[in-house]
């Protein structure tokens, strides 16, 4: 309850210094100025009044670590008591929609809604991470298959920055930039958007640990900003906040870049608690 | 009473110049406005997407007169009051849905402002030019500072066929700031932006290595 609460009405310290220390990049005066700064009165009011950041309050994933053997099924009922509660409690919107009849499912909770993802771990505490990701990021999320001949891009590293410049340019504003690249390298389609998306969950200070990668992160977020599409589509300097990229193997005959587009309003926050009692022992993101 | 754009030199968030416009919005005061202009809006606007504008698409009238009036691409979180409703939540939601409706409906209804983000095409671009209309972009993800603009909530039309987020909400306004991203001149800041982040992508393209 607690952890939806903070991830749906407090935006992550990281993501705040990011959006103010680019505020000082922009002209005074300038959309892209304005545009930050009222991104930041907003993540303000929205801690100060316990009101969702985003009005979107996304789809609702939760990463769960927890000790072998556990019982998911358990963490999984009480995942979907607590959407209930927190829908009920105004801090998420009815953001379910039935595909098929177009009817609102009011609770918030549905067949993989929450979504849960479970890893058992050699370890005696749970640890769980929830995301929540818009729908107007989720469109701009995009993924290539190498070689792309429209681009020049060939299976390598310079393919896979083609790919990445390519999908933030085709964004533009619409993912309510300045935002976040997770980037899988590799895997199939739909395990490629999975760990794309689990990329988001990094804070912003992370660096890939394959040297190569790194480096890749920090030319992908300088050279994404050069195109100037800034806050909103606006123009400015501020386009991306951060780029986060990881290899998985492959098949020999696919080489895929999955890329997964997460707005300024980062949601994501994670929490520590005791196995059996549950109680919260440290607050994550 | 409801003359031209009061200009005004005050500073609001940031805005060296921002202009004022407040309900009924008058199709000379649109025209005097071009991209990248602050603007303020004030007074009476109403909500509307995707269910909203097939509906007025499709031939369906309007439970209320548009004319020189606003649109706000916005499905918003609204709790019930004792008296009435507030309003929780209101960013914008991506206008670009709305493309295949909108010039029509500018046209039919005599909306002089649509308020969203990210930016509609050419279409609206052209009736926007024709009819004398503008876009304004505001925040997306700001719900809860735009959400504090509204003073007043004038009920819902299609509250029970449409829902609350696809309702058309009459909302009364208090300096809802945006800038002019389309103007009644035809220009587009999209297209200008896209236009030159394209240039951008092919000179980087072109570094190898």
């Amino acid at each position: 309850m607690e952890l939806l609460r903070r991830t749906s009405c407090d935006l992550p310290a990281d993501m705040e210094c990011a959006i103010q220390s680019n505020l000082a990049q922009e002209k005074a005066g300038s959309p892209a100025s304005s545009a930050l700064q009222a991104m930041l009165e907003n993540a303000a009011l929205a801690r100060k009044q316990n009101a969702p950041i985003c009005q979107d309050t996304g789809m609702l994933v939760f990463y769960w670590k927890v000790p072998r053997a556990t019982d998911t099924t358990i963490l999984e009922k009480q995942a979907g008591e607590a959407v209930k509660q927190a829908t009920s409690n105004g801090w998420l919107r009815q953001n379910t929609i039935e595909t098929l009849t177009g009817r609102s499912i009011e609770e918030n909770v549905s067949e993989g809604v929450p979504a849960c993802h479970f890893e058992q771990e050699d370890r005696s505490d749970i640890e769980v991470w929830l995301m929540q990701k818009g729908g107007g990021c989720e469109n701009m999320s995009a993924q290539y298959s190498l070689p792309d001949e429209t681009l020049m891009a060939g299976r390598d590293l310079a393919g896979v920055r083609a790919c990445v410049l390519n999908a933030v340019w085709k964004a533009q504003g619409f993912g309510c930039a300045p935002g976040i690249l997770g980037v899988c390298i590799g895997s199939d389609r739909a395990e490629g958007f999975a760990v794309a998306k689990q990329q988001l969950l990094r804070p912003l200070s992370d660096h890939a640990a394959e040297p190569s990668l790194a480096k890749l992160e920090e030319r992908l977020l300088r050279e994404a900003n050069e195109l100037a599409i800034g806050p909103m589509g606006m123009a400015g300097r501020t386009t991306l906040l951060g780029v986060k990229l990881a290899a998985r193997p492959r098949l020999p005959a696919a080489f895929f870049v999955s890329i997964a587009y997460m707005c300024w309003a980062c949601r994501r926050r994670g929490v520590r608690a005791g196995a059996s009692d549950a109680k919260i022992t440290q607050w994550l993101g | 009473m409801f003359g031209p754009a009061l200009r005004t030199r005050k500073s609001l968030n940031g805005w060296v110049n921002m202009t004022s416009l407040t309900y009924p919005f008058t199709e000379s005061a649109i025209r005097t406005l071009s991209v990248g202009d602050a603007v303020s809006l004030n007074g009476l606007i109403y909500t509307g997407r995707d269910r909203l504008h097939k509906f007025l698409f499709d031939g369906g009238e309007s439970p209320v007169d548009l004319h020189d009036g606003a649109i706000y691409h916005c499905g918003p979180v609204m709790a019930k009051t004792g008296r009435g409703w507030r309003v929780v939540a209101a960013g914008p939601t991506t206008s670009l849905r709305e493309e295949p409706y909108m010039a029509r409906i500018i046209e039919r209804c005599g909306v002089r402002v649509i308020i969203g983000k990210g930016g509609m095409g050419r279409a609206t671009a052209e009736a926007c030019r024709r009819l004398g209309c503008i876009y304004v972009q505001v925040v997306g993800g700001a719900a809860v500072l735009l959400g504090q603009r509204v003073t007043a909530v004038h009920g819902a039309h299609f509250l029970d066929t449409f829902g609350a987020a696809e309702a058309m909400w009459a909302l009364d306004v208090e300096h809802i700031e945006g800038v002019v991203a389309m103007d009644a001149q035809g220009r587009s800041l999209y297209d200008e932006v896209a236009t030159a982040s394209r240039m951008q992508l092919t000179r980087l393209l072109a570094l190898r290595g």
